[in-house]
């Protein structure tokens, strides 16, 4: 039996006795979202890259693969994953990465996630092998299932393999820092982004602009003329370090939540320590503030608030959806997963 | 449910202009762009306000009339072909701007807004919205979004999934949701994904938040001429492999090239096999660096011969032939027949070729002129629809064509949706469990199966009956694919 049947096995005996599974690939992210349980189903033994012609600038991988050895791959090529996905952990895989959701400090620039998904291969709570989209840039034949799927945090189908777009790395990365204020931070984020600029990453934390710049020799030398500030030493260690939030900003025991924002909000008026990435876009908080005033605040700045790492993960760690909106997510999950046996409850206590 | 009887329902709540039911009235409706299709709809709804839509959307939910949504009506798949039993919905008259937001670079519209004047509107502020259907004068940016359209920019800049960041939508009851956000991402399942390119099936749009971006400095054209399709196919591949993403990169065959040039003078070299047209832009440090790039790459493969745009007027000079291809196909030949598959680049010489072949079996010419650097490719079939059987025979050589490009790992469309045209070849590229889901997909948001009934997903019923059509010889044509 290969170990699709056997998964696509496993499902079905699971639907049949309606037990629970908790959908697992490297465990590094069984941090984020609700607290859920149910028998582990392992994606482990399901690895390797499928294909990899650089010239089609296509991957297809198989969920289990390690994060770190498709981008080892792909480095190879000169090429990369556009999305510079956090990793939080060495065992992170290409499964939890889509399944998660979550892109780097490249996201504004380039795109997240769910833009270079092109298609997946999946199980549905019926045990059936599915072939969603393909592997080909452009596909518009039926529904964009594989981009619904990323960020679902498997409460949809099990993820089996994926294709992805992905793109040459830059020749040039430059990181240029400035001390301002975050008020003039978002302003100047805003201002270059309007402007035709190799932006790749923009953060602010403690008094300091960070700007990085990826592009072309010639691209890049032009922009730091126009952008300004001291280059950054140590620049890609600051960048890795602020993706894995392994900068000393995200240490400590303090609930740290995520802010998702029009990119222009000027700086939001919340007690606690706060970290701008994402050009404003993405807002790292670390408040002992109860949820509510922190989602009134946000809501208010036509954003939405996720609890991120600590505080109570039977809480409603992802923003609350209204009751219409609700209702349909109840019945998108019905139609994938009938029985409801994928990661009940790991991203709304009642999906 | 009497004709009679919905047309003084919809009267009776919406002012008497709004609804059309004279059949006069309804002609200029029976069709999209794909006009071999047409069908003449019980009645036309022409809504002036979101509210009226929805009191529209109520009456047909109660009395199980189907809704057809139709944007500018440019489509080339027969997605807003209206419904013999139902109403159409026309959302021509939700054309306004509602804001454009330069710090966040983003604008809200409703979906009657045609894609150009959104650009065109943005410019003051040195911003553009990216994606560019050739159509792009005339369509609206509803129907792109329930198409997914894509255009020539789509290798740098995505399909209009990457560049949209919000909807509001009225499902079939009246619900009105708001999918995305104001930021670059939403609490819950990405149901902007699954909405775009849902081809109205889903729910109904009445106002989309677009990502702008900012008008690159400088955009330069690098045209190149082969003496073979197999060196283009391989330039191609080879500037993408040398790490650049050019802004467009399009190909035209011989024939393309010929009736594009009788049409217009171009200046393209004429005795060129085919020939690809290299946009690069950005800030113009890179664009000069990136030109070097790919002129090298170009020599290499075995151009023989290449122009650089030396100004914007040129540049526009060089894309006036690209542009001009499907009106000189109208003047080659009474009717031409668009298709449009993906297919991976590496696959792009074998597939021309085995079109040619095609082409020669069925007798009837192909013209291609295309996305190269997506591999979207459309071939023009040319015919005459007053021969009798011409017409059938172009489409089962355009099924052919769909089914070739799925055979080597691509799709049947790659913009133009499924609609009405390439319901069969659904069969083709899905397997029942796959047409299934999407069947159950619907479901979880038009139960009754009322918005654009018919389209863009085949029944199973209809799959069984095509397959045992597609039975030659005892032989299945893809052995390979569960059938049903």
């Amino acid at each position: 039996m290969t170990i699709q049947q056997d998964l696509q096995q496993q499902v079905q005996s699971a639907a049949a006795s309606r037990s629970p599974l908790v959908i697992c690939g490297g465990n590094s992210k069984s941090f984020y979202g609700r607290a859920t349980s149910g028998d582990t189903l392992s994606l482990d033994g399901h690895q390797g890259i499928i294909d990899y012609t650089p010239s089609e600038l296509v991957v297809s991988v198989r969920a289990g693969t390690l994060l770190s050895e498709l981008q080892a791959e792909l480095a190879k090529e000169a090429q990369m994953l556009p999305f510079e996905p956090p990793h939080f952990g060495e065992t992170a895989t290409l499964g939890g990465c889509i399944a998660s959701g979550i892109s780097g400090p490249r996201r504004p620039y380039t795109g997240a996630v769910r833009d270079f998904v092109l298609g997946v291969n999946c199980i549905n709570g019926k045990g059936e092998y599915l072939r969603l989209g393909g592997q080909v840039m452009k596909n518009v034949a039926g529904y964009d299932l594989s981009r619904t799927l990323t960020g679902s945090l498997g409460t949809l189908a099990v993820l089996l393999d994926a294709h992805l777009k992905v793109l040459p790395r830059p020749p040039l990365e430059t990181t240029l820092l400035q001390h301002c204020s975050a008020a003039t931070a978002v302003e100047l984020f805003n201002r270059w982004a309007g402007q035709p600029l190799p932006l790749s990453g923009a953060c602010y934390l403690d008094g300091a602009l960070y700007v990085r710049l990826s592009g072309m020799t010639e691209g890049v030398q032009a922009a730091v003329n126009t952008v300004g500030g001291e280059p950054l030493d140590n620049a890609t260690q600051f960048w890795n370090q602020l993706r894995e939030q392994q900068l000393p900003f995200f240490s400590g025991e303090t609930p740290l939540w995520r802010l998702s924002v029009p990119a222009a909000t000027p700086p939001l008026a919340l007690d606690g320590a706060m970290l701008l990435d994402w050009g404003g876009a993405q807002r790292w908080l670390k408040t002992d503030l109860p949820a509510d005033v922190v989602r009134h605040c946000v809501t208010a700045a036509g954003g939405h608030a996720t609890l991120f790492r600590g505080g109570d993960r039977d809480s409603a760690v992802f923003q609350p959806l209204q009751p219409a909106m609700l209702a349909l997510h109840q019945r998108l999950k019905h139609s994938l997963d009938p029985v409801g046996i994928f990661n009940p409850g790991r991203m709304y206590p009642d999906l | 449910m009497g004709v009679k009887t919905i047309i003084t329902q919809l009267l009776a709540q919406l002012p008497e202009h709004c609804v059309l039911s004279h059949t006069e009235d309804l002609r200029p409706y029976e069709c999209d762009a794909l006009s071999a299709y047409r069908a003449l709809p019980l009645a036309v709804v022409i809504p002036e306000t979101a509210e009226q839509i929805r009191i529209a959307l109520q009456i047909c939910s109660e009395k199980n009339v189907p809704v057809v949504a139709r944007g500018s009506g440019t489509g080339l798949s027969g997605g807003a072909l209206p419904h013999s039993q139902g109403i159409l919905l026309s959302l021509a008259r939700f054309n306004r701007i509602i804001e454009i937001d330069p710090q966040n670079r983003t604008a809200r519209v409703q979906p009657g807004v045609t894609n150009l004047a959104i650009s065109s509107a943005a410019a003051a502020y040195g911003l553009y919205y990216a994606p560019d259907p050739s159509s792009q004068l005339a369509c609206s940016i509803g129907g792109n979004v329930a198409e997914n359209a894509g255009g020539v920019h789509c290798l740098k800049y995505g399909l209009t999934t990457h560049n949209i960041q919000a909807l509001e939508v009225l499902t079939i009851d009246g619900e009105q949701l708001t999918i995305g956000s104001q930021a670059l991402d939403a609490p819950g399942y990405d149901l902007l994904a699954l909405l775009t390119g849902s081809e109205g099936l889903l729910a109904i749009t009445i106002e989309i938040t677009v990502k702008l971006l900012p008008c690159p400095e400088v955009a330069q054209v690098v045209m190149a001429s082969f003496d073979s399709v197999d060196a283009a196919g391989t330039a191609v591949t080879a500037t993408i492999a040398s790490g650049i993403i050019p802004a467009g990169l399009e190909l035209l065959d011989r024939p393309a090239i010929k009736a594009v040039d009788k049409f217009i003078n171009t200046g393209y070299p004429k005795d060129a096999a085919a020939i690809l047209l290299c946009e690069l832009d950005g800030t113009q440090a890179d664009v000069s660096a990136q030109i070097e790039r790919v002129e090298r790459v170009f020599t290499e493969a075995g151009a023989t011969s290449q122009q650089i745009s030396r100004d914007e007027q040129e540049r526009q000079r060089f894309w006036a032939g690209r542009k001009a291809a499907f009106p000189a196909m109208g003047r080659l030949s009474p009717d031409y027949y668009c298709m449009d598959g993906t297919i991976p680049r590496k696959h792009l010489a074998k597939v021309l070729n085995h079109i040619n072949t095609l082409s020669e079996e069925y007798q009837l010419p192909i013209c291609n002129v295309f996305h190269a650097g997506d591999g979207n490719l459309h071939p023009l079939i040319l015919y005459d629809a007053n021969k009798p059987g011409e017409l059938q025979r172009t489409e089962e050589l355009g099924g052919k064509i769909l089914e070739l490009c799925v055979e080597v790992g691509g799709t049947i469309t790659g913009e133009h949706g499924v609609g009405m045209e390439k319901i069969n070849q659904m069969c083709v590229q899905f397997n029942s469990a796959e047409l299934q889901q999407f069947h159950d997909i619907k479901q979880a948001f038009d139960p009754d199966k009322l918005l654009n009934p018919g389209k863009a997903i085949p029944t199973l019923h209809r799959c069984a009956e095509f397959g045992a059509m597609h039975v030659h010889h005892g032989e299945l044509p893809h052995p390979e694919l569960e059938r049903f």
